[in-house]
């Protein structure tokens, strides 16, 4: 499977999440069992209104997406896996007005559980949090093949 | 109203109103509190643009988590007269059922505070308190 096939699935998976639609989350990177993905900043999701500085909730959404994603390009086959537990070590918070990212990678993949972990940082490099997560394999049957057509496109 | 007194008004009426109002990302995803004797129940109502799994449909994980993240935050403010947002140190989260689209509630325990730092456990649910979609413990500063 080729990086754009990776970015093109991840890009249709997140356009049917109607919370990473509405926070505008976009793909900036996807290559094989590795994806970075970009969180505008935004005034609607600012968490503390004295410093503009945007929720954890936030930075939570996105890794739990990022890290969620990743999985699609770990595997060949699209497969949903539900979320088991995430642990999120925030590190210094969100600068406001630019946006966060986050970057995933898959570091074991088993036949039944799939572990990630995650980075969110900002431009000039620097650390906002750290995520651990680990996800249950359930199977592509799991989903309806009308489905994962529609974010393969069909292919493989 | 200053920060402060939103809060101080908060703590005397147990309305929730403005202190939710003057957050934005409580606005965003609409959470609600209801205050019953010392007891504060967190509420998320059923909204759409809150769904990540559109096959079930279910709330996006990281929308629970925020819930929870932003409920164990209200609720240290109101309970431990800190009188700003408290900074969020960690934060460990278990899935463990499908939260589907309907509305979500939440309560909180401390369940240990020092001089700078708190642990609170939160408990998320939706038919029953006895069967949690999620439970999270959180560290949060209270002063730096």
């Amino acid at each position: 499977m080729t990086d754009a096939i990776r970015r093109d699935r991840v890009s249709r998976f997140i356009a049917t999440l109607n919370q990473a639609r509405e926070l505008g989350l976009t793909v900036e990177e996807a290559a094989e069992g590795t994806l970075t993905l970009c969180l505008p900043y935004s005034e609607q999701i600012i968490g503390d209104p004295e410093t503009g500085v945007i929720h954890g909730g936030a930075i939570t959404t996105l890794m739990d997406t990022t890290s969620g994603c990743v999985i699609i390009c770990a595997l060949d086959d699209f497969e949903l896996c539900p979320t088991l537990d995430l642990r999120v070590d925030y590190m210094r918070p969100a600068e406001p007005n630019k946006p966060v990212y986050a970057r995933a990678e898959t570091y074991r993949v088993t036949r039944n559980i799939i572990f990630t972990r995650c980075e969110a940082y900002q431009e000039e490099g620097e650390t906002i949090a750290n995520c651990v997560a680990t996800f249950m394999r359930i199977g592509k049957e799991a989903l309806p093949k009308s489905y994962r057509d529609s974010i393969t496109g069909g292919e493989a | 109203m200053t920060t402060v007194e939103i809060l101080r008004y908060t703590q005397e009426t147990g309305d929730f109103s403005r202190m939710l109002e003057s957050i934005p990302y409580a606005r965003w995803i609409g959470i609600e509190c209801d205050r019953f004797g010392d007891d504060l129940i967190f509420r998320l109502p059923a909204r759409e643009q809150n769904l990540g799994n559109p096959v079930l449909p279910a709330i996006h994980g990281g929308v629970i988590g925020g819930f929870m993240e932003l409920s164990a935050a209200i609720y240290l403010m109101m309970s431990q007269d800190v009188l700003r947002m408290p900074r969020i140190v960690d934060f460990s989260l278990d899935y463990l059922r499908a939260g589907l689209n309907r509305e979500t509630f939440a309560e909180c325990r401390l369940t240990r505070q020092g001089n700078r730092v708190a642990n609170v456990m939160i408990s998320a649910w939706q038919k029953s308190r006895s069967q949690p979609i999620a439970t999270a413990r959180a560290h949060f500063l209270l002063d730096d």
